[in-house]
């Protein structure tokens, strides 16, 4: 106590102290600009890479990962006839084996009639209400999630390409837009952390760096498949920010962000995370 | 959809120790829960696996409310003949499964 009233008397020190504070605070600012950058490509890691030896085991292995169950449902559903129409997935696209290879890795992707670009869940729900005159899925519905799984489950291995051109840039740069914006009454943005701080810990978990690659996937902290919108539903409420309702604009577009922000990585749905 | 899948080598040979896995589609709802209204979720878990090599069992486990989701149990056994591995899982609301595999013992 002594020392440092003494320390606080003498105003030179005293000036000095807050010189010296100025500038680590000058100098904490440009560090944090440079850190917003986009993450190199060869550093881009998936979730997959930050999480545990027994939970990569448990993604790895068809009969240990839980997200199969979804997909044996799926499959199921594929070639079960539904709708006014009657119709099975099936009749239509015949073998999700090699008619749907490759296919989930490209959305969201352009749709000519809602001129914008709609996610896998969104795509499987048009196809039900246009082609099989079925009512549509409700968002994280149990048929939704094991049809979706079961189509990313053949896009494994698959790196993602979402298409952007004239059509689906402005959608990109919204949902870029959305990204970097600061929300919620934590004011945090997606890049704050996903960006800046990843491979650092929060609340004792790694900060992964948000890519997108093994959606839908089975959350042991949900004890159940959930879809890419639900993740990002829940880092919202995290942040204290509204979250916008599932299926809506901006949820897809940050979604098409998020993919073509992780081109080129391969997709392991269905993925296991902690 | 009582979904099951369960991992049974297609052959070993005789005396070898074989890994079984099995993996159950199941909410394991606690009773413990409540809704955002206050109501109590009433339980809804598996209570019991069984698991019969050739008819004799070989295997037992039940189940309680602090177990996850859609249980995963792994578990050893000796490869002594050739035959039929079957799985029982049984719990509460009538919920019922069962799986078998095959395995060639030489």
């Amino acid at each position: 106590m002594v020392r440092r009233q003494r320390l606080f008397r003498d105003p030179v020190r005293r000036h000095h102290r807050r010189l010296r504070l100025r500038l680590a605070v000058l100098l904490l600012g440009f560090v944090g600009a440079a850190f917003a950058a986009e993450i190199p490509p060869a550093e881009r890691r998936s979730g997959y890479e930050f999480m545990g030896r027994e939970t990569r085991a448990m993604q790895d292995d068809e009969t240990t990962n839980p997200g199969m169950l979804w997909v044996l449902d799926g499959e199921a559903l594929w070639n079960r006839k539904a709708g006014a129409a009657d119709r099975a997935c099936a009749d239509c696209h015949g073998d999700a084996r090699a008619s749907m290879n490759g296919v989930a890795a490209r959305y969201p992707a352009f749709d000519a009639t809602l001129r914008r670009p709609v996610d896998l869940e969104q795509r499987i729900n048009a196809c039900r209400t246009d082609r099989q005159k079925a009512a549509s899925l409700a968002f994280e519905s149990h048929e939704l999630l094991a049809l979706s799984a079961y189509l990313a489950r053949q896009s494994r291995g698959t790196p993602i390409a979402v298409a952007i051109d004239d059509r689906t840039k402005r959608f990109l740069d919204a949902g870029r837009e959305t990204f970097h914006r600061r929300q919620g009454q934590l004011n945090l943005s997606c890049a704050n952390c996903h960006d800046d701080l990843w491979g650092r810990k929060l609340a004792g978990t790694p900060i992964p760096q948000a890519h997108p690659t093994g959606y839908p996937l089975y959350r042991l902290e949900w004890q159940s498949l959930g879809s890419l919108q639900r993740r990002l539903r829940n880092c919202l409420n995290g942040m204290r920010a509204e979250a916008p309702p599932f299926g809506s604009p901006e949820l897809v577009d940050l979604e098409l962000y998020l993919m073509w922000r992780a081109r080129g990585m391969k997709l392991e749905s269905p993925a296991v995370r902690p | 959809m009582a979904r099951v899948v369960v991992n049974v080598p297609a052959s070993a040979k005789r005396g070898e120790l074989i890994e079984i896995k099995t993996l159950a589609a199941h909410t394991m709802e606690t009773g413990f829960r409540r809704t955002q209204l206050g109501e109590l979720i009433p339980r809804d878990i598996i209570r019991s696996f069984v698991c019969a090599y050739n008819g004799e069992e070989i295997f037992r486990a039940g189940l309680h409310p602090a177990i996850a989701a859609n249980p995963l149990l792994v578990f050893t056994a000796v490869a002594t003949e050739s035959g039929t591995i079957t799985f029982t899982w049984s719990g509460d609301n009538g919920y019922s499964a069962t799986q078998s595999a095959a395995i060639t013992v030489v």
